[in-house]
Protein backbone atom coordinates (compact mmCIF):
# COMPACT_ATOMS: atom_id res chain seq x y z
CA UNK A 1 0.00 0.00 0.00
CA UNK A 2 2.75 2.67 1.11
CA UNK A 3 5.88 2.15 -0.83
CA UNK A 4 8.94 4.39 0.30
CA UNK A 5 12.26 4.25 -1.53
CA UNK A 6 15.24 6.65 -0.21
CA UNK A 7 12.97 9.33 0.27
CA UNK A 8 14.85 12.66 0.91
CA UNK A 9 13.30 16.01 2.32
CA UNK A 10 14.91 18.94 3.11
CA UNK A 11 14.19 22.45 4.26
CA UNK A 12 16.05 24.85 3.08
CA UNK A 13 19.90 23.80 3.88
CA UNK A 14 18.11 21.22 6.88
CA UNK A 15 17.85 17.78 5.98
CA UNK A 16 15.14 16.49 8.03
CA UNK A 17 14.43 12.77 5.43
CA UNK A 18 18.01 11.38 4.29
CA UNK A 19 16.64 8.37 2.69
CA UNK A 20 13.89 6.47 4.46
CA UNK A 21 12.95 2.67 2.40
CA UNK A 22 9.67 1.45 3.83
CA UNK A 23 6.97 -0.58 2.94
CA UNK A 24 3.52 -1.10 4.13
CA UNK A 25 1.49 -3.97 2.89
CA UNK A 26 -2.49 -3.76 2.48
CA UNK A 27 -4.30 -3.92 6.39
CA UNK A 28 -1.21 -4.12 8.16
CA UNK A 29 -0.15 -1.35 11.08
CA UNK A 30 3.08 0.24 10.97
CA UNK A 31 3.94 2.44 13.23
CA UNK A 32 7.09 4.35 13.57
CA UNK A 33 9.00 4.90 16.47
CA UNK A 34 11.77 7.79 17.30
CA UNK A 35 12.82 10.61 19.20
CA UNK A 36 11.45 14.22 18.38
CA UNK A 37 12.79 15.70 15.12
CA UNK A 38 14.14 12.51 13.89
CA UNK A 39 12.22 13.20 10.90
CA UNK A 40 9.18 10.91 11.24
CA UNK A 41 5.75 12.73 11.63
CA UNK A 42 7.25 14.44 8.33
CA UNK A 43 7.84 11.45 6.54
CA UNK A 44 3.52 10.77 7.28
CA UNK A 45 2.91 14.39 5.88
CA UNK A 46 4.90 13.54 2.82
CA UNK A 47 2.65 10.33 2.34
CA UNK A 48 -0.34 12.33 1.30
CA UNK A 49 1.74 15.20 0.03
CA UNK A 50 1.37 18.08 2.71
CA UNK A 51 5.15 17.81 2.41
CA UNK A 52 7.12 17.48 -1.10
CA UNK A 53 9.67 14.66 -1.25
CA UNK A 54 12.68 16.17 -2.36
CA UNK A 55 14.16 13.43 -3.97
CA UNK A 56 13.62 9.54 -3.94
CA UNK A 57 10.38 8.01 -4.43
CA UNK A 58 6.93 7.59 -2.79
CA UNK A 59 4.00 5.74 -3.72
CA UNK A 60 0.43 5.02 -2.31
CA UNK A 61 -1.28 1.87 -3.91
CA UNK A 62 1.06 1.98 -7.03
CA UNK A 63 0.94 5.24 -7.60
CA UNK A 64 3.38 8.06 -7.18
CA UNK A 65 2.27 10.79 -4.80
CA UNK A 66 2.04 14.35 -6.29
CA UNK A 67 3.29 13.30 -9.37
CA UNK A 68 2.43 11.25 -12.54
CA UNK A 69 5.43 9.43 -14.53
CA UNK A 70 4.89 9.80 -18.03
CA UNK A 71 7.65 7.77 -19.99
CA UNK A 72 11.09 9.31 -18.17
CA UNK A 73 9.72 12.35 -16.98
CA UNK A 74 7.91 13.49 -14.36
CA UNK A 75 4.81 15.78 -14.04
CA UNK A 76 3.58 17.66 -10.88
CA UNK A 77 0.24 16.72 -9.95
CA UNK A 78 -2.85 19.53 -10.26
CA UNK A 79 -4.15 20.77 -7.23
CA UNK A 80 -7.30 18.60 -8.14
CA UNK A 81 -5.72 15.47 -8.44
CA UNK A 82 -3.73 15.90 -5.44
CA UNK A 83 -6.79 16.26 -3.24
CA UNK A 84 -8.62 13.81 -5.29
CA UNK A 85 -5.50 11.79 -3.97
CA UNK A 86 -5.61 12.84 -0.49
CA UNK A 87 -9.98 12.60 -0.40
CA UNK A 88 -8.14 8.52 -0.37
CA UNK A 89 -6.25 8.67 3.09
CA UNK A 90 -7.25 9.05 6.19
CA UNK A 91 -5.27 11.70 8.68
CA UNK A 92 -5.50 12.41 12.46
CA UNK A 93 -3.30 14.67 14.04
CA UNK A 94 -1.67 15.28 17.36
CA UNK A 95 -4.03 18.65 17.94
CA UNK A 96 -6.96 17.35 16.55
CA UNK A 97 -7.81 20.23 14.12
CA UNK A 98 -11.11 19.70 14.44
CA UNK A 99 -13.20 22.92 12.89
CA UNK A 100 -14.42 24.74 15.61
CA UNK A 101 -17.02 26.49 14.06
CA UNK A 102 -18.97 23.09 13.39
CA UNK A 103 -20.65 20.48 15.37
CA UNK A 104 -19.41 16.62 15.83
CA UNK A 105 -21.67 15.59 12.81
CA UNK A 106 -20.81 18.86 10.69
CA UNK A 107 -16.93 17.72 11.08
CA UNK A 108 -18.11 14.09 10.05
CA UNK A 109 -20.56 14.99 7.11
CA UNK A 110 -18.91 18.19 5.86
CA UNK A 111 -16.17 16.34 3.51
CA UNK A 112 -18.46 13.31 2.07
CA UNK A 113 -20.94 16.11 1.48
CA UNK A 114 -18.74 18.58 0.20
CA UNK A 115 -16.14 16.73 -1.61
CA UNK A 116 -17.46 13.38 -1.89
CA UNK A 117 -20.86 14.91 -2.62
CA UNK A 118 -22.79 12.34 -1.26
CA UNK A 119 -26.81 13.22 -0.54
CA UNK A 120 -27.07 15.18 3.17
CA UNK A 121 -29.24 12.66 4.56
CA UNK A 122 -27.04 9.64 3.44
CA UNK A 123 -23.99 11.73 4.94
CA UNK A 124 -25.48 12.13 7.77
CA UNK A 125 -26.81 8.81 8.66
CA UNK A 126 -22.92 7.47 7.91
CA UNK A 127 -22.15 10.29 10.33
CA UNK A 128 -24.11 9.21 13.00
CA UNK A 129 -23.06 5.67 12.87
CA UNK A 130 -19.40 6.64 13.20
CA UNK A 131 -19.67 8.54 15.58
CA UNK A 132 -21.33 6.03 17.01
CA UNK A 133 -18.99 3.56 16.30
CA UNK A 134 -16.26 5.59 18.59
CA UNK A 135 -18.56 5.95 21.45
CA UNK A 136 -19.65 9.58 20.75
CA UNK A 137 -23.46 8.91 20.19
CA UNK A 138 -24.49 11.31 22.64
CA UNK A 139 -22.40 14.00 21.22
CA UNK A 140 -23.19 14.55 17.78
CA UNK A 141 -24.05 18.23 18.48
CA UNK A 142 -22.19 19.52 20.83
CA UNK A 143 -19.12 22.06 19.32
CA UNK A 144 -15.39 20.70 19.54
CA UNK A 145 -15.00 23.34 22.29
CA UNK A 146 -17.17 21.38 24.00
CA UNK A 147 -15.42 17.69 24.17
CA UNK A 148 -12.63 17.00 26.05
CA UNK A 149 -9.26 15.84 24.19
CA UNK A 150 -10.40 12.25 24.05
CA UNK A 151 -13.59 13.02 22.62
CA UNK A 152 -11.98 15.29 19.90
CA UNK A 153 -9.69 12.85 18.68
CA UNK A 154 -12.39 10.10 18.41
CA UNK A 155 -14.20 13.00 16.67
CA UNK A 156 -11.31 13.16 14.42
CA UNK A 157 -10.58 9.64 13.65
CA UNK A 158 -14.54 9.40 12.80
CA UNK A 159 -14.30 12.56 10.33
CA UNK A 160 -11.12 10.43 8.15
CA UNK A 161 -12.95 7.07 8.34
CA UNK A 162 -16.57 8.97 6.85
CA UNK A 163 -14.25 9.47 3.66
CA UNK A 164 -13.90 5.50 3.55
CA UNK A 165 -10.26 5.75 3.18
CA UNK A 166 -8.19 2.77 2.01
CA UNK A 167 -5.16 3.97 4.35
CA UNK A 168 -5.17 6.14 7.62
CA UNK A 169 -2.04 8.13 8.89
CA UNK A 170 -1.60 8.90 12.69
CA UNK A 171 0.49 12.02 13.87
CA UNK A 172 0.93 11.21 17.42
CA UNK A 173 -2.94 11.04 17.83
CA UNK A 174 -2.38 10.58 21.78
CA UNK A 175 0.53 13.11 22.50
CA UNK A 176 -1.29 16.12 23.64
CA UNK A 177 -3.91 14.10 25.70
CA UNK A 178 -4.21 13.49 29.45
CA UNK A 179 -2.90 10.35 30.40
CA UNK A 180 -6.20 8.86 31.31
CA UNK A 181 -7.81 9.83 27.95
CA UNK A 182 -5.37 8.21 25.82
CA UNK A 183 -6.92 5.14 26.28
CA UNK A 184 -9.99 5.44 24.93
CA UNK A 185 -8.61 7.08 21.41
CA UNK A 186 -6.44 3.54 21.58
CA UNK A 187 -8.89 1.50 21.45
CA UNK A 188 -10.90 3.01 18.59
CA UNK A 189 -7.62 2.71 16.78
CA UNK A 190 -7.14 -0.66 18.14
CA UNK A 191 -10.81 -1.92 16.62
CA UNK A 192 -10.25 -0.16 13.89
CA UNK A 193 -6.44 -2.24 13.31
CA UNK A 194 -8.88 -5.37 13.92
CA UNK A 195 -11.27 -4.15 11.07
CA UNK A 196 -8.46 -4.52 8.79
CA UNK A 197 -7.92 -0.71 8.10
CA UNK A 198 -4.06 -0.49 6.83
CA UNK A 199 -2.74 2.26 9.16
CA UNK A 200 0.34 4.51 9.54
CA UNK A 201 0.98 5.60 13.20
CA UNK A 202 3.56 7.66 14.68
CA UNK A 203 3.39 6.99 18.37
CA UNK A 204 5.17 7.08 21.51
CA UNK A 205 2.64 4.64 22.98
CA UNK A 206 4.98 1.24 23.22
CA UNK A 207 2.22 -1.02 24.46
CA UNK A 208 0.33 -0.13 21.70
CA UNK A 209 3.02 -0.89 19.35
CA UNK A 210 3.82 -4.15 20.49
CA UNK A 211 0.21 -5.00 20.73
CA UNK A 212 -1.32 -3.68 17.50
CA UNK A 213 1.54 -3.29 15.10
CA UNK A 214 2.85 -5.98 12.33
CA UNK A 215 5.61 -3.77 11.74
CA UNK A 216 7.63 -1.47 13.96
CA UNK A 217 10.49 1.45 11.98
CA UNK A 218 12.77 2.78 14.20
CA UNK A 219 13.55 6.33 12.28
CA UNK A 220 16.47 8.43 14.13
CA UNK A 221 18.20 11.20 12.28
CA UNK A 222 16.10 10.93 8.95
CA UNK A 223 17.00 7.10 8.56
CA UNK A 224 15.18 3.90 9.66
CA UNK A 225 17.84 2.66 11.87
CA UNK A 226 15.71 -0.55 12.66
CA UNK A 227 12.33 -2.16 11.38
CA UNK A 228 10.84 -5.65 11.75
CA UNK A 229 7.97 -6.98 13.76
CA UNK A 230 7.43 -5.62 17.45
CA UNK A 231 8.58 -8.51 19.28
CA UNK A 232 12.28 -8.22 17.62
CA UNK A 233 12.41 -3.86 17.02
CA UNK A 234 10.53 -3.16 20.71
CA UNK A 235 11.46 -6.33 22.55
CA UNK A 236 15.16 -7.49 21.46
CA UNK A 237 16.31 -5.22 19.51
CA UNK A 238 20.13 -5.38 17.64
CA UNK A 239 21.23 -1.89 17.16
CA UNK A 240 22.44 0.85 20.16
CA UNK A 241 20.97 4.00 19.28
CA UNK A 242 17.13 1.80 19.19
CA UNK A 243 18.43 0.32 22.63
CA UNK A 244 18.66 3.64 24.14
CA UNK A 245 16.00 4.93 23.14
CA UNK A 246 13.48 2.43 24.43
CA UNK A 247 15.47 2.99 27.65
CA UNK A 248 14.36 6.34 27.71
CA UNK A 249 10.65 5.99 26.85
CA UNK A 250 10.39 3.13 29.51
CA UNK B 1 -20.58 20.32 60.38
CA UNK B 2 -22.76 23.31 60.03
CA UNK B 3 -21.37 26.10 57.49
CA UNK B 4 -19.42 28.78 58.92
CA UNK B 5 -21.31 32.13 59.43
CA UNK B 6 -21.02 34.32 56.72
CA UNK B 7 -18.01 36.81 57.08
CA UNK B 8 -19.79 40.24 57.56
CA UNK B 9 -16.81 42.98 56.48
CA UNK B 10 -16.84 47.14 55.72
CA UNK B 11 -15.85 47.24 52.06
CA UNK B 12 -13.40 49.13 51.10
CA UNK B 13 -14.48 52.90 50.52
CA UNK B 14 -14.01 54.18 47.27
CA UNK B 15 -14.10 58.11 48.00
CA UNK B 16 -12.22 59.08 44.66
CA UNK B 17 -15.14 57.32 42.48
CA UNK B 18 -17.69 59.72 44.35
CA UNK B 19 -15.68 62.61 44.17
CA UNK B 20 -14.86 62.14 40.29
CA UNK B 21 -18.18 61.06 39.36
CA UNK B 22 -19.96 64.62 40.87
CA UNK B 23 -17.09 66.97 39.38
CA UNK B 24 -18.06 65.03 35.77
CA UNK B 25 -22.06 65.51 36.53
CA UNK B 26 -21.21 69.25 37.84
CA UNK B 27 -19.55 69.79 34.53
CA UNK B 28 -22.02 68.26 32.48
CA UNK B 29 -24.54 70.47 33.81
CA UNK B 30 -23.19 73.36 33.73
CA UNK B 31 -22.46 72.36 29.64
CA UNK B 32 -26.19 71.49 28.98
CA UNK B 33 -26.69 74.82 30.60
CA UNK B 34 -24.47 76.84 28.56
CA UNK B 35 -25.73 74.83 25.68
CA UNK B 36 -29.57 75.69 26.66
CA UNK B 37 -29.08 79.49 27.28
CA UNK B 38 -26.70 79.76 24.20
CA UNK B 39 -27.83 81.57 20.88
CA UNK B 40 -29.44 78.36 19.50
CA UNK B 41 -32.85 77.98 18.85
CA UNK B 42 -33.64 74.46 19.36
CA UNK B 43 -37.02 73.96 18.59
CA UNK B 44 -35.39 74.26 14.83
CA UNK B 45 -33.11 71.61 15.57
CA UNK B 46 -35.71 69.33 16.54
CA UNK B 47 -37.95 70.48 13.65
CA UNK B 48 -35.99 69.82 11.00
CA UNK B 49 -34.73 66.39 12.04
CA UNK B 50 -38.22 64.85 10.47
CA UNK B 51 -38.69 67.29 7.24
CA UNK B 52 -38.32 65.66 4.22
CA UNK B 53 -35.28 66.48 2.64
CA UNK B 54 -33.49 65.65 5.47
CA UNK B 55 -34.79 62.19 6.43
CA UNK B 56 -34.47 61.56 2.55
CA UNK B 57 -31.22 63.01 2.91
CA UNK B 58 -30.22 60.60 5.76
CA UNK B 59 -31.52 57.43 3.76
CA UNK B 60 -29.23 58.19 1.03
CA UNK B 61 -26.04 58.31 3.67
CA UNK B 62 -27.49 54.96 5.04
CA UNK B 63 -28.12 53.53 0.90
CA UNK B 64 -24.52 54.78 -0.28
CA UNK B 65 -22.83 53.70 3.08
CA UNK B 66 -24.36 50.32 2.96
CA UNK B 67 -23.68 49.43 -0.74
CA UNK B 68 -20.22 51.59 -0.45
CA UNK B 69 -18.97 49.40 2.37
CA UNK B 70 -20.43 46.23 0.33
CA UNK B 71 -18.78 46.80 -2.51
CA UNK B 72 -15.41 47.30 -0.12
CA UNK B 73 -15.93 43.83 1.76
CA UNK B 74 -16.41 41.87 -1.71
CA UNK B 75 -13.15 44.02 -2.84
CA UNK B 76 -11.22 43.43 -0.04
CA UNK B 77 -11.66 39.32 0.07
CA UNK B 78 -10.86 38.86 -3.41
CA UNK B 79 -7.60 41.41 -3.16
CA UNK B 80 -6.93 39.27 0.42
CA UNK B 81 -7.45 35.54 -1.55
CA UNK B 82 -5.27 36.92 -4.57
CA UNK B 83 -2.24 38.22 -2.19
CA UNK B 84 -2.39 34.88 -0.59
CA UNK B 85 -2.82 32.81 -3.74
CA UNK B 86 1.14 32.33 -4.25
CA UNK B 87 0.10 33.15 -7.95
CA UNK B 88 2.79 36.40 -8.41
CA UNK B 89 0.56 38.22 -10.93
CA UNK B 90 -2.65 38.44 -8.76
CA UNK B 91 -0.48 38.99 -5.74
CA UNK B 92 1.58 42.19 -7.54
CA UNK B 93 -1.95 43.69 -8.74
CA UNK B 94 -3.36 42.90 -5.50
CA UNK B 95 -0.57 45.11 -3.71
CA UNK B 96 -0.57 48.03 -6.17
CA UNK B 97 -4.17 48.05 -5.89
CA UNK B 98 -3.80 48.76 -1.76
CA UNK B 99 -0.61 50.75 -2.16
CA UNK B 100 -3.00 53.17 -4.96
CA UNK B 101 -5.72 53.68 -3.05
CA UNK B 102 -4.55 53.76 0.47
CA UNK B 103 -1.78 56.23 -0.70
CA UNK B 104 -4.55 58.66 -1.60
CA UNK B 105 -6.98 60.73 -0.05
CA UNK B 106 -10.59 59.36 -0.21
CA UNK B 107 -11.59 62.94 -1.13
CA UNK B 108 -9.19 63.21 -4.04
CA UNK B 109 -10.74 59.93 -5.11
CA UNK B 110 -14.27 61.12 -5.10
CA UNK B 111 -13.46 64.01 -7.07
CA UNK B 112 -11.45 62.13 -9.72
CA UNK B 113 -14.18 59.62 -9.86
CA UNK B 114 -17.04 62.33 -10.51
CA UNK B 115 -14.32 63.92 -13.31
CA UNK B 116 -13.64 61.24 -14.93
CA UNK B 117 -15.38 62.71 -18.18
CA UNK B 118 -12.01 65.03 -17.88
CA UNK B 119 -10.07 62.27 -19.27
CA UNK B 120 -12.15 60.04 -20.79
CA UNK B 121 -14.95 62.05 -22.24
CA UNK B 122 -16.81 59.12 -23.75
CA UNK B 123 -17.16 55.26 -22.21
CA UNK B 124 -18.05 52.52 -24.95
CA UNK B 125 -19.99 55.17 -26.64
CA UNK B 126 -21.64 56.61 -24.34
CA UNK B 127 -20.95 60.54 -22.61
CA UNK B 128 -18.78 59.70 -19.41
CA UNK B 129 -20.97 62.72 -17.79
CA UNK B 130 -24.03 61.40 -18.27
CA UNK B 131 -22.82 58.08 -16.57
CA UNK B 132 -21.27 59.27 -13.83
CA UNK B 133 -23.94 60.64 -11.71
CA UNK B 134 -23.39 61.58 -8.46
CA UNK B 135 -24.44 58.69 -7.02
CA UNK B 136 -22.39 56.43 -9.17
CA UNK B 137 -19.11 58.26 -8.36
CA UNK B 138 -19.87 58.13 -4.87
CA UNK B 139 -20.48 54.51 -4.75
CA UNK B 140 -17.20 54.03 -6.92
CA UNK B 141 -15.40 56.11 -4.89
CA UNK B 142 -15.96 55.10 -1.26
CA UNK B 143 -15.96 51.68 -1.92
CA UNK B 144 -13.18 50.97 -4.07
CA UNK B 145 -11.03 53.35 -1.24
CA UNK B 146 -13.06 51.24 1.49
CA UNK B 147 -11.63 47.58 -0.23
CA UNK B 148 -8.30 48.61 0.05
CA UNK B 149 -8.69 48.58 4.08
CA UNK B 150 -10.63 45.40 4.07
CA UNK B 151 -8.12 43.51 2.13
CA UNK B 152 -5.64 44.53 4.83
CA UNK B 153 -8.59 43.06 7.35
CA UNK B 154 -9.51 39.83 5.31
CA UNK B 155 -5.89 39.65 5.21
CA UNK B 156 -4.87 39.34 8.79
CA UNK B 157 -8.21 37.47 9.87
CA UNK B 158 -7.20 34.51 7.39
CA UNK B 159 -3.58 34.65 8.74
CA UNK B 160 -5.35 34.88 12.54
CA UNK B 161 -6.74 31.20 11.65
CA UNK B 162 -4.38 28.45 12.57
CA UNK B 163 -2.43 26.46 10.26
CA UNK B 164 -3.90 23.12 10.92
CA UNK B 165 -6.97 23.68 10.12
CA UNK B 166 -6.47 24.11 6.50
CA UNK B 167 -3.86 20.77 6.76
CA UNK B 168 -7.02 19.07 7.65
CA UNK B 169 -9.44 20.51 5.36
CA UNK B 170 -6.48 19.24 2.74
CA UNK B 171 -5.88 15.76 3.97
CA UNK B 172 -9.87 15.71 3.63
CA UNK B 173 -9.33 16.00 -0.14
CA UNK B 174 -10.82 19.76 0.23
CA UNK B 175 -9.16 22.09 -2.77
CA UNK B 176 -8.43 25.66 -2.36
CA UNK B 177 -11.48 27.14 -3.01
CA UNK B 178 -13.70 25.05 -1.01
CA UNK B 179 -11.22 25.32 1.71
CA UNK B 180 -11.22 29.13 1.85
CA UNK B 181 -15.16 29.00 1.58
CA UNK B 182 -16.06 26.47 4.26
CA UNK B 183 -12.80 26.20 6.89
CA UNK B 184 -10.86 29.16 6.94
CA UNK B 185 -13.44 32.40 5.68
CA UNK B 186 -15.76 31.24 8.65
CA UNK B 187 -13.51 31.26 10.81
CA UNK B 188 -11.30 34.22 10.11
CA UNK B 189 -15.14 36.47 10.32
CA UNK B 190 -14.81 36.01 13.80
CA UNK B 191 -11.58 38.26 13.53
CA UNK B 192 -12.71 40.60 10.59
CA UNK B 193 -15.95 41.47 12.14
CA UNK B 194 -15.18 43.78 14.55
CA UNK B 195 -13.00 45.76 12.38
CA UNK B 196 -15.37 46.03 9.90
CA UNK B 197 -17.82 47.31 12.03
CA UNK B 198 -15.46 49.79 12.69
CA UNK B 199 -15.11 50.74 9.18
CA UNK B 200 -18.90 50.94 8.27
CA UNK B 201 -19.26 53.23 11.23
CA UNK B 202 -16.24 55.07 9.56
CA UNK B 203 -18.04 55.16 6.39
CA UNK B 204 -21.54 56.11 7.95
CA UNK B 205 -19.44 59.50 8.27
CA UNK B 206 -16.93 59.70 5.36
CA UNK B 207 -19.75 59.10 2.88
CA UNK B 208 -20.63 62.98 4.44
CA UNK B 209 -17.60 63.86 1.69
CA UNK B 210 -19.88 62.85 -0.87
CA UNK B 211 -21.29 66.25 -0.58
CA UNK B 212 -18.92 67.61 -2.25
CA UNK B 213 -19.68 65.62 -5.83
CA UNK B 214 -23.27 66.80 -5.45
CA UNK B 215 -24.56 63.77 -3.89
CA UNK B 216 -27.94 64.98 -1.86
CA UNK B 217 -26.74 62.67 1.07
CA UNK B 218 -27.44 64.24 4.93
CA UNK B 219 -24.88 66.73 5.05
CA UNK B 220 -25.90 67.58 1.61
CA UNK B 221 -29.49 68.21 2.62
CA UNK B 222 -28.74 70.20 5.55
CA UNK B 223 -26.30 72.62 3.80
CA UNK B 224 -29.32 73.25 0.82
CA UNK B 225 -31.30 73.96 3.57
CA UNK B 226 -29.00 76.30 5.89
CA UNK B 227 -27.79 78.54 2.71
CA UNK B 228 -31.41 79.55 2.72
CA UNK B 229 -32.79 80.06 5.62
CA UNK B 230 -29.62 80.78 7.21
CA UNK B 231 -29.82 78.80 10.24
CA UNK B 232 -27.06 77.18 10.31
CA UNK B 233 -25.77 75.65 13.59
CA UNK B 234 -29.13 74.32 13.71
CA UNK B 235 -29.26 72.52 11.38
CA UNK B 236 -25.37 70.90 11.40
CA UNK B 237 -27.01 69.89 15.23
CA UNK B 238 -29.88 68.29 13.35
CA UNK B 239 -27.33 66.76 11.44
CA UNK B 240 -25.28 65.47 14.09
CA UNK B 241 -28.19 63.58 16.10
CA UNK B 242 -29.02 62.08 12.48
CA UNK B 243 -25.12 60.69 12.80
CA UNK B 244 -25.28 59.62 16.12
CA UNK B 245 -28.97 58.20 15.64
CA UNK B 246 -27.44 55.81 12.98
CA UNK B 247 -24.57 55.19 14.42
CA UNK B 248 -25.57 53.57 17.45
CA UNK B 249 -28.73 51.52 15.77
CA UNK B 250 -25.60 50.25 14.09
CA UNK B 251 -23.46 49.63 17.26
CA UNK B 252 -25.86 47.58 18.70
CA UNK B 253 -26.94 44.84 15.52
CA UNK B 254 -22.74 45.00 15.65
CA UNK B 255 -23.18 43.39 18.89
CA UNK B 256 -25.13 40.94 18.32
CA UNK B 257 -23.29 40.29 14.99
CA UNK B 258 -20.42 39.19 16.62
CA UNK B 259 -22.25 37.24 19.00
CA UNK B 260 -23.44 34.83 16.12
CA UNK B 261 -19.63 34.38 14.84
CA UNK B 262 -18.23 33.63 18.13
CA UNK B 263 -20.17 30.33 17.91
CA UNK B 264 -17.47 27.47 18.72
CA UNK B 265 -14.65 29.93 19.84
CA UNK B 266 -16.04 29.67 23.34
CA UNK B 267 -17.81 27.07 25.04
CA UNK B 268 -21.38 28.90 25.81
CA UNK B 269 -22.31 32.32 24.20
CA UNK B 270 -22.09 35.12 26.03
CA UNK B 271 -25.31 36.42 27.22
CA UNK B 272 -27.24 39.36 25.58
CA UNK B 273 -27.62 42.43 27.56
CA UNK B 274 -31.76 41.91 27.46
CA UNK B 275 -31.02 37.96 28.80
CA UNK B 276 -28.63 39.47 31.42
CA UNK B 277 -31.21 41.89 32.71
CA UNK B 278 -33.99 39.01 32.74
CA UNK B 279 -31.78 36.76 34.36
CA UNK B 280 -30.86 39.55 36.94
CA UNK B 281 -34.37 40.49 37.31
CA UNK B 282 -35.54 37.19 38.67
CA UNK B 283 -32.76 36.22 39.68
CA UNK B 284 -33.14 35.85 44.11
CA UNK B 285 -30.77 39.02 45.39
CA UNK B 286 -27.64 38.14 46.52
CA UNK B 287 -27.08 38.48 50.46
Amino acid sequence: MVLAEQVHKHFGKLEVLKGIDLQVERGQVCCLLGPSGSGKSTFLRCINHLERVTAGRLSVDGELVGYREQGEKLYELRETETAAKRAEIGMVFQRFNLFPHMTALGNVVEAPIRVRRQPREQAVARGRALLDRVGLADKVDAYPAQLSGGQQQRVAIARALAMDPKLMLFDEPTSALDPELVGEVLDVMRDLASDGMTMVVVTHEMGFAREVADEVVFIDGGVVVESGPPAQVIDDPVMKRTRDFLRKVR
Amino acid sequence: MTAPEPLVAVPVRHWGRWVSGALVIASLVALVNAFAHADVRWSTTKHFLTVDTIVSGAGRTLLISVLAQALGIVIGVVVAVMRQSGNPVTGAVAWLYVWFFRGTPVLLQLLIWYNLALVFPTILGHSTNDLMTPFLAALLGLGINEGAYMAEIVRAGLASVDEGQSEAAQSLGMTRGLMLRRIVLPQAMRVIIPPTGNEFINMLKTSSLAFTIQYAELLRAATSIYTSNLQVIELLFTVAVWYLLLTSVFSVFQYYLERRFSRGASRELTPTPLQRLRANLTKAPRL
